[in-house]
């Protein structure tokens, strides 16, 4: 089953390299991972999307958990959660017909275009892992995609439930 | 003011070490300057640094203490990487303080560098890359406070050449307490969950008390006595929790496991409550997960998380130290002054009985080979069972573990969860720096010994009158037992061809070197050995080559399913 753990650790130098190690260690999936410091810039927030079943995922929440520079790990897929997505697509544009079919695509989806060249397109999306898909399923049948680039996903919890220190 | 060097050593003697088991080179040149004018802190030079790190295992196996390290860069601290792995698998306090190149060459390949945090990383409970002189006092305060407490483990602190340079020095400034606020072990267990497993286990018919490590760490030995006897349960102890709960007692069914007891596994396998105390179902006490203890329901104390319902789900899980929560028990049936079900117990303990009254240990002696088993036998007689016993891996280990009944905590030094051979000398090594009154004995086999066996050396320099009890089978024992059972004898690679003559290498380093190969003369041997107090001597015993370690669990069964003999299964 697919869950999203949020990981608040000590914004320090190795802290990921050990979240990293262990999941390659135990053998452990990660599908997508996010990283960044929070509004208090000694911590740093880590999203991971990872696989398992309860008793793996438990194993992990308690392996990731137990790392000394980590405060608190949270399985967000467990309740009520926002999760978005982040994507840049390369495209090319080179004659009126492909320009405008991507100006339409992008508008449907809400996308926008973030740079223009005589040639290509740039455009960001942002949205669910799903959505991010779906448009580059649309994308491929109007125009070439060059290069694609997803920040993979973050995440929080609906109402008050929050990660704090 | 002080210099980075010095702040290490001041740091060192505030924590309260009093013993450095260490190899000098470039980047760490400046401590050991430093360290040439400290009175409190005695250091050791080894021969290899992977020796060190045993010797610091073993010292604090022995004590509770956290043993420390001290090494250059580069290989330095890649050759402590088994040791740190052997200490990491069994929970034990050490910290490695590594050299490292220094800050502005860091990552340009100079020369002895080694990315050392992440060679260590996967081996640890933690890691600090020093980066500033100011940090180094705190980060060893860290260090040790890490080390010691929760889970204990190895933590490695690396250290610079720059932020040790003797020529800059920068304010001391060591922390009155260590506050962190990512790191809190949970000492305390919860009450309502603690209550719950006290009822179950009150409830049971066919309880058993599984003791671990973590009992060792949790130095409550007497607690659990005490407990046990007071609920009359039967008891068996990990490879690890050996002498947590006396192996002499008579509620003691002694180890469980691949070679554990008959009466261990099969009072594991038939109970109904199963209460786990600091053992963590490793594969080598569960046998095969799927038909582990069937009817058992499991109440397991562990002060790591991690450790409950990794292998075998737990139906009361309860996060704490043994000692808390056995304590917080303790309480609740003085509280309430609840019984268990004696009558239940008495027919569980007959039942038991059958099971003991199979003497599953028992081997054929004779006149003319002498056994593995009878040298641990004798050892422990010669020893009064008093000894500190520090072993390799292998055949050796298993004997000493089924035929020395340890009947205190920490006398049992051996590398359980990794399984280094190499390990014994070193460890004995430790013990004996740490207690020089006690006997600090080394069980080994013609294959571990001589895997660090170069500490012989340092033995002589320092007057480390170890005994090594050495179970010379000209061969890999326990590989070559696998060859027999798995691969039908066919002994590929475990025969260990052209030893050298032990004695003869005892004497070379300047020890004592006793042969034995008849089993007329083995107890006299021994004697001779013990009495030789402030004399390294090591025992070359030429035993059976053929004995197998028995019994032994047959692979992908229950618990209870076990070779007896060469012939026999359960």
């Amino acid at each position: 089953m697919r869950r999203i753990l949020s990981v608040l650790l000590e914004n320090e130098p190795g802290a990921l390299s050990r979240i990293v190690g262990l999941f390659s260690q135990r053998g452990y999936n990660i599908e997508s991972l996010t990283v960044a410091p929070t509004d208090d810039e000694t911590l740093s927030r880590l999203t991971v999307i990872t696989a398992g079943d309860n008793r793996v995922i438990e194993q992990i929440t308690k392996q990731v958990n137990k790392l000394v520079d980590v405060l608190k790990v949270q399985d967000i897929t467990e309740g009520e959660h926002i999760e978005r997505e982040l994507m840049l697509v390369k495209v090319k544009a080179e004659n009126n017909e492909a320009r405008g079919e991507m100006k339409r695509l992008s508008d449907i989806f809400r996308a926008q275009i973030v740079d223009v060249t005589p040639t290509t397109y740039v455009i960001q999306l942002v949205g669910t892992t799903s959505k991010l898909d779906a448009y580059i399923e649309a994308t491929r049948t109007e125009a070439e995609i060059l290069e694609v680039s997803r920040t993979g996903v973050t995440g929080l919890s609906r109402g008050e439930k929050s990660l704090r220190s | 003011m002080m210099s980075g060097a010095e702040m290490v050593v001041r740091a060192l003697t505030q924590v309260g070490v009093k013993h450095i088991f260490g190899y000098p080179g470039g980047a760490v040149l400046d401590i050991y300057d430093a360290l040439f004018e400290a009175n409190d802190i005695e250091h050791l030079l080894v021969r290899h640094e992977q020796a060190a790190a045993h010797m610091a295992d073993g010292y604090a196996r022995a004590t509770g203490k956290v043993g420390t390290v001290l090494v250059t860069s580069g290989p330095g601290a890649t050759n402590t990487i088994t040791g740190i792995a052997t200490a990491y698998m069994d929970s034990i306090p050490m910290v490695i303080l590594s050299g490292q190149v220094p800050t502005s060459v860091i990552g340009e390949d100079a020369f002895q560098e080694c990315d050392m945090v992440g060679c260590s990383r996967p081996v640890v409970k933690h890691s600090f890359l020093v980066k500033k002189a100011e940090d180094i006092p705190a980060t060893i305060a860290k260090a040790y406070h890490i080390a010691a407490t929760g889970r204990p483990g190895p933590v490695v602190v690396d250290l610079p050449k720059d932020i040790v340079n003797p020529k800059e020095k920068h304010p001391y400034v060591f922390p009155e307490s260590v506050q962190m606020r990512s790191y809190n072990p949970n000492l305390k267990g919860h009450k309502g969950q603690i209550k719950k497993a006290l009822q179950t286990l009150l409830a049971a018919k066919k309880p058993v008390l599984y003791i671990g490590g973590g009992a060792v760490a949790a130095n409550c030995s007497e607690l659990i006595t005490a407990f046990a006897e007071r609920l009359n349960l039967p008891v068996t102890n990990t490879l690890m929790g050996l002498g947590a709960f006396p192996g002499t007692h008579r509620q003691c069914l002694g180890m469980l496991g691949m070679h554990g007891t008959v009466e261990a596994n099969k009072t594991m396998h038939n109970s109904d409550v199963i209460f786990a105390l600091g053992a963590r179902f490793d594969d080598r006490v569960t046998n095969n997960v799927q038909k582990f203890c069937p009817h058992a329901t499991i109440l397991h104390v562990d002060i790591d998380p991690t450790s409950i319902s990794k292998t075998v789900s737990a139906h009361v899980p309860i996060v704490g130290s043994v000692e808390q929560v056995l304590s917080d028990m303790v309480e609740m049936l003085d509280n309430t002054g609840e019984q268990n079900d004696r009558q239940a117990l008495a027919t569980w303990w007959s039942e038991i009985e059958t099971w003991r009254s199979t003497q599953c240990l028992t081997y054929q002696k004779s006149d003319k080979v002498i056994k593995p088993q009878q040298v641990v036998e004798s050892l422990y007689k010669v020893t009064n069972g008093d000894a500190y016993v520090s072993s390799d891996v292998g055949q050796h280990q298993m004997f000493a573990a089924l035929y020395y009944p340890f009947a205190k905590s920490r006398r049992w030094i051996n590398s359980g969860g990794l399984g280094t051979m190499g390990f014994g000398l070193p460890a004995a090594m430790g013990v004996k720096v740490a207690l020089p009154d006690s006997v600090s004995v080394c069980i080994t086999g013609d294959g571990s010994i001589q895997m660090n066996i170069q500490e012989l050396s340092t033995c002589l320099q320092y007057g480390i009158p170890v005994k090594i009890i050495s179970l010379n089978n000209q061969a890999l024992g326990m590989v070559r037992q696998w060859q027999d059972l798995i691969y039908e004898g066919r002994h590929s690679h475990s025969y260990m061809e052209s030893l050298p003559d032990f004695v003869k290498l005892a004497e070379a380093y300047g020890h004592v070197g006793i042969r034995v190969s008849d089993p007329a003369d083995l107890d006299a041997a021994m004697e001779k050995c013990f009495a030789m107090k402030d004399k390294l001597v090591f025992m070359d015993i030429l035993v059976d080559q053929n004995e197998h370690v028995y019994p032994m669990q047959i692979k992908y069964g229950a618990m209870d399913e076990m070779l007896l003999s060469k012939t026999e299964r359960t």
